[in-house]
């Protein structure tokens, strides 16, 4: 039965069959169809000059400070899906809660002399509320509702964070009602200058400026201290984390808390621009910057910023550049459809994002 | 599957001791009362009167202590191969500390509103919680008197918790089953009183008498009636319970076979004629709610087959059930942009396809996406569709926001079903046959396919199953049954609008699929008469509805992944023999250990 | 022409080559082992026949068909079927769906059918079943009876190996590909296993291709033993010839450090 290693190659007979044909003939037509529409649609909006010049800067303006917004929420799901493959549903609850923190916090100090006298000293402190509360709410949903779960399939913490996700968010209605809470008028926000030709509102600008200073201090946090290095370790490999004598539950608690802090900031600064928030208001921005997350590539701290910053453009701009040159009247209803549409979009084709997907995954 | 899991298992967590245990749980549990006197509940509930004079509302807050009395109770885990303590004092001594950390927790709370005014900010914190009016969490009485009632019941009922665990096994259940059956029947007093009333106006069968012994006036149960409950449940409880009596199903099972099919077809027959005559006895009032509820029955028979059956979470259901309603309205409502009016029956067709299709368009392209993912994308379809039906855009054709009205009813030959009475029968056989369906794909090749996805997706592929056709069936039969609720839907309100169908409707049929109990039919029917029809019933509830939805998803999650009556197969307990002997082989164990002839005996 | 042929298949795992140009033939009815240390690309031969991961290059014929690119269903549907290194069998099924699962591709009825249930589709799944309660007989009383009912998941390792077995078999396949068959059993198994896969091929015709590292087994089933080291095929034979081969040494034990 002795044999030679090397066989003659032999014929090789047939052709390699496709996988899945009609599913990814299926695929392509929609990707071919999105395309052709968005660019239908971008150059006859561009073309009919309906919007000026000083408009489309307004929007790109606009753009980024939602996206900034984004961008702080989608860091919260994007470092716990980093360190457990999970997709915290309930963390556009905890961004709710955040600007609700920080509307009970503003109106409590705007009828003190403080307000007027240092506003942005009473910012900062309704900042410190906002991301403890948050922090705080995250870090007892990790305790009470994932934590004895870890280690269940995928789908178990899932549905509890769904299960988490309305339990806070009627919680928040019971609690303080269902109307619509807005926020004090801050007098040094209002009002706008001009930049390089960019008109920028100055509520924007603090938008801007603070979500930078935030992230910058979480990329620091991450990069330099022991505590960021292991939650690194952890999302590499929780196991050999663990042998290495890092404290892994408390290392991923420490990951919710900081994203839940993070969002805590997000829901003050959401509630700065947009000036109401009520107990529905974390669903709709936490599906955004879950998108956001993705379009970065999940697990990826860096991709959460671009991913942020892309989808607040595509959110302010996409109405008027595309729906309004494909003729379809009243577009800016069309707002959050175009949201779902990049997230739909956004999973169908790129699941791993921009950045690439950073989660040291077991595709055994 | 993975390292993670089998690691945490072997980590050793030791159990936390008795005393710091039971401060603990009363901690919580006093969490949990602040948490329903201020967020509104027990105010809510408290016009509703259950027992003599206790409402609904302090029934809720003294249920705390007792459950939480029964918890601290439970006697400590014990490592295998040591003896377990004989439960006794100590027990009952964990309770009692238990209900006292909770009565004090709410005292504080107590003490805190009558002090202050929270209700700037906590809107539910009336003054009639303490302060005047029905004085409801000090029991109409004063600060200091109320405090001390409300200590003294939270230590007294923990410490009836802890006995409850000294109790053996058989005696304890009969006290729980007591305890049920009177709460059931209590909160269950509207339906219970009207299906009596009904039967003596249908049936002639006198049972006024019943209904005044069990109620008295205003609706809440008699001392008389309490203690015939309790009596009855418990003995029938003892007797079930007797030890040396085979179970029912063992017994059925020894029975011949033709005694057996005999069996069957008569329990079929009694079941279909009650059902026949059921909305005749509950009235146009329940029969409306069981309407709601068979609607949202058949959605969830559908979602069960698409989540229980084939494992993929869809969160954007409703998008179904809502082209099933737009379809039945553009093709039956005269005023729709279709216009043509038809029957409804003959829109039915369209119904089944309109579904299918869009079952298609959203499964194709979800099919190689992971199960979260999969998850999050159906919910963006739920929405589009929504904002779509919603928008103006599509106005011409979906009517926006206004929607479409004068849907057709549905006719039976000459006969046109206009009472809920009648559209329960139409309903009925709907549910009957969605049911009938799901059994029988159950028990078939596409059914096992299904189920071997769900449960290894890669290996049901290299044993020869076409993935593609078996997740796109999954949502094609979903969005079928989904699509005639929708339809049903639409001629029962006789008129289309899309606010009703809000990714709520979705998230409430997925908490009756795993409540009840995913892939198992009977715990879906039960999950929604409870989770659907009671908050209709009980109309208290609707505003708490969602609130208790998601604790009790998370609740499900944590303790009973399989749900409150899991399809059979996940219900069998583990051969603990055989998986012991697993760690043996593991462990590499003599290896003329056990004969093969005893490994093999069943245990 | 071989059952089975394989030429110059090759997969990158992100630049590490698991399986590197490789050239394999089985003949019909052989009991051929695949040995090799660990990371070698055995599992990943296993995976890249049967479709579960796609080659970056290369042809494999059976039955002088191309399979490479074949979804993993259909070349079940074409007769190679096989069983994983860790055990994977449908946990909350019961032993005897899960072999009944391994008939899909031999079966047609869809689900109109299974909703009208016609003569036609009684007599498929009355088939169905026998063919899957035949596959679990093959091995002997252990999983027969009671044990048909019963969830897989609470049947203990050394059946869990049996069952999947079965499962595979249960398919009517040609080629029986088995990954490490006796991880986890006991030496007396280990010797009912060996009988078994005998029977196999002697009176099921199955051509048997199996990876392992129980070298009692491979000594006592195999006709030809095939030897991967870094994805590449550095020796065949009996296992005599292979067991005293310098490079199957080497490959095992590594290198001496010095050439005496």
């Amino acid at each position: 039965m002795a044999r030679t290693n090397l066989v003659p190659p032999g014929p090789v007979v047939g052709k390699r069959a496709f996988q899945l044909p009609i599913v990814d003939g299926f695929l392509w037509l929609v990707r071919i169809a999105a395309i052709a529409l968005i660019l239908v649609g971008a150059t006859r909006s561009i073309a009919s000059a309906r919007l000026s010049g000083q408009q489309w800067r307004d929007l790109v303006v606009f753009g980024i400070a939602q996206g900034s917004v984004y961008a702080l929420v989608a860091l919260g799901y994007t470092m716990v899906y980093g360190v457990l493959r999970f997709i915290n549903f309930a963390h556009g609850e905890v961004f709710m809660i955040g600007a609700m923190t920080g509307y009970f916090v503003t109106d409590g100090l705007a009828r003190t002399a403080l307000w007027e006298a240092a506003p942005f000293l009473s910012l900062f402190i309704a900042l410190i509320c906002c991301m403890t509360v948050s922090a705080l709410v995250a870090l007892l949903l990790e305790r009470v509702a994932y934590r004895p779960l870890r280690g269940a399939p995928r789908l178990i913490p899932f549905i509890t964070a769904i299960g988490a996700s309305f339990f806070l968010q009627y919680t928040m209605a019971s609690l303080f009602g269902t109307s619509v809470k807005s926020y004090p008028e801050v007098e040094v926000l209002t009002g706008s200058f001009t930049l390089l030709g960019f008109r920028v509102l100055r509520v924007h600008l603090l938008v801007i400026v603070a979500a930078l200073v935030i992230m910058a201090g979480l990329y620091l946090y991450v990069e330099k201290t022991k505590a960021g290095k292991a939650m690194r370790a952890v999302s590499e490999d929780q196991e050999t984390a663990k042998l290495m004598g890092i404290n892994v539950d408390r290392t991923i608690a420490r990951v919710f808390g900081v994203g839940g802090a993070m969002a805590g900031a997000a829901g003050l600064l959401f509630g700065l621009v947009f000036q109401n928030v009520f107990f529905l208001s974390g669903f709709l921005p936490g599906i955004k910057a879950f998108t956001a997350a993705v379009l970065g590539g999940i697990g990826n701290i860096p991709g959460a910023a671009v991913g942020g910053l892309t989808l607040g453009m595509v959110e302010s701009m996409g109405p008027s550049l595309v729906l309004v040159g494909l003729g379809i009247p009243a577009a800016h209803q069309l707002k959050d459809v175009v949201a779902f549409v990049t997230l739909v979009l956004v999973l169908i084709f790129r699941p791993t994002g921009i950045l690439g997907e950073r989660v040291s995954e077991d595709r055994g | 599957m993975t390292a993670t899991g089998e690691l945490a298992a072997i980590d050793f967590v030791p159990a936390p001791k008795a005393g710091p245990r039971a401060i603990r749980l009363g901690l919580v549990g006093g969490a949990v009362a602040v948490f329903v006197s201020v967020n509104g509940m027990v105010e809510a509930f408290s016009g509703r009167l259950l027992l003599g004079s206790l409402a609904l509302g302090e029934a809720l807050l003294l249920s705390v202590p007792l459950l939480i009395g029964y918890l601290a109770g439970r006697p400590e885990p014990v490592l295998e191969g040591f003896t377990a303590r004989r439960p006794g004092w100590r027990n009952v001594l964990a309770g009692l500390v238990a209900g006292l950390a909770s009565g004090v927790t709410l005292a504080l709370f107590v003490v805190l509103v009558a002090s202050f005014d929270i209700r700037g900010v906590f809107l539910n914190a009336t003054p009639e919680l303490v302060r005047d009016g029905p004085r409801i969490l000090t029991f109409g009485l004063e600060l200091g008197a109320g405090l001390g009632l409300l200590l003294g019941l939270y230590v007294a009922l923990g410490g009836a918790g802890g006995v409850l665990q000294v109790l053996p096994g058989r005696f304890r259940r009969a006290v729980l089953t007591a305890l049920g059956w009177v709460a059931g029947l209590a909160l269950m007093q509207p339906a219970v009183a009207q299906v009596l009333r009904g039967i003596q106006q249908e049936l002639r069968i006198w049972t006024a008498p019943l209904t005044d012994f069990l109620y008295d006036a205003s609706g809440a149960l008699s001392v008389p009636g309490i203690a015939t409950i309790a009596a009855a449940a418990f003995c029938l409880q003892l007797l079930a319970s007797r030890q040396h009596r085979k179970p029912v199903r063992t017994r059925l099972e020894q029975l011949p076979d033709r005694s057996r099919r005999i069996l069957r077809v008569a329990i079929l027959a009694a079941v279909l004629l009650l059902l026949g005559l059921l909305p005749q006895v509950i009235g146009p009032f329940l029969s409306e709610v069981l309407n709601i509820a068979g609607i949202f029955l058949l959605m969830a028979l559908g979602l069960n087959i698409v989540v229980g059956f084939a494992g993929l979470l869809d969160l954007g259901y409703v998008a179904f059930f809502a082209v099933g309603a737009y379809t039945t309205a553009l093709l039956t409502s005269p005023q729709s942009s279709v216009g043509v009016g038809w029957v409804f029956w003959l829109a039915v067709p369209f119904v089944i396809l309109a579904a299918a299709v869009s079952g298609l368009m959203v499964g194709t392209p979800v099919l190689r996406m992971r199960g979260d993912y999969l998850a999050i994308v159906t919910l963006g379809f739920g929405e589009i569709a929504r904002l779509l039906f919603i928008s103006d855009w599509l106005k011409p054709w979906f009517g926006g926001a206004q929607g479409i009205i004068q849907v057709g009813d549905i006719s039976l030959g000459p006969v046109q079903i206009r009472t809920p009475e009648a559209f329960f029968y139409v309903l009925f056989v709907f549910v009957l046959l969605a049911a009938y369906a799901t059994y029988a794909l159950q028990d078939s090749r596409i059914g096992r396919a299904w189920m071997a996805m769900r449960e290894d997706e890669a290996v049901a592929e290299a044993m020869g199953v076409n993935i593609v056709t078996a997740k796109l069936s999954a949502f094609i039969v979903g969005a079928v049954l989904a699509g005639f609720g929708g339809a049903l839907f639409a001629t029962k309100i006789g008129s289309v609008f899309p606010h009703s169908f809000n990714v709520i409707v979705s998230i409430t049929v997925l908490v009756v699929i795993i409540v009840g109990g995913m892939a198992s039919v009977p715990g879906v029917v039960l999950g929604t008469l409870v989770l659907v029809g009671l908050p209709e019933l009980l109309r208290e509830f609707e505003e708490y509805r969602f609130l208790i939805y998601g604790a009790l998803l998370i609740f499900m999650m944590l303790k009973r992944p399989e749900g409150f009556i899991p399809s059979g197969r996940r219900a069998e307990e583990l051969h603990e023999q055989e998986v012991a002997q697993d760690e043996w082989l593991v462990a590499g164990a003599p290896e003329t250990g056990a004969t093969d002839a005893d490994r093999d005996e069943p245990n | 022409m071989a059952l089975f042929e394989i030429r110059g298949l090759t997969k990158d795992f992100g630049g590490v080559r698991a399986v590197d140009g490789l050239d394999l033939d089985i003949d019909e009815g052989e009991i051929v082992s695949v040995i090799g240390p660990n990371g070698a690309g055995k599992t990943t031969l296993f995976n890249l026949v049967t479709g579960m991961v796609t080659a970056d290059q290369g042809a494999v014929n059976f039955q002088g068909r191309a399979i490479a690119g074949l979804r993993p269903s259909q070349i079940l549907a074409l007769g190679i079927a096989r069983t994983f290194q860790n055990v994977r069998l449908f946990p909350e099924m019961t032993v005897r769906e899960n072999v009944m699962v391994a008939r899909h591709c031999r079966t047609r009825s869809g689900m109109l059918k299974a909703v009208l249930r016609p003569p036609s589709f009684r007599r498929e799944e009355k088939e169905t079943r026998q063919r899957a309660e035949r596959a679990l007989e093959f091995f002997g009383s252990r999983l027969v009876g009671w044990r048909f009912d019963t969830p897989a998941r609470s049947l203990s390792y050394a059946n869990r190996r049996r069952l999947e077995i079965a499962r595979a078999l249960a398919s009517d396949p040609k080629l029986l590909l088995l990954d490490e068959p006796t991880a986890g059993m006991n030496p007396r198994e280990t010797e009912e296993l060996i009988e078994l896969i005998r029977r196999m091929r002697d009176d099921l015709g199955v051509t048997i291709a199996l990876i392992e590292h129980d070298m009692r087994l491979v000594k006592g089933v195999s006709e030809r033993v095939v030897v991967l080291d870094y994805g590449q095929l550095i020796a065949q034979g009996r296992y005599d010839e292979v067991a005293s081969n310098d490079r199957v040494i080497e490959a095992y034990l590594g290198r001496k450090a010095t050439t005496a």
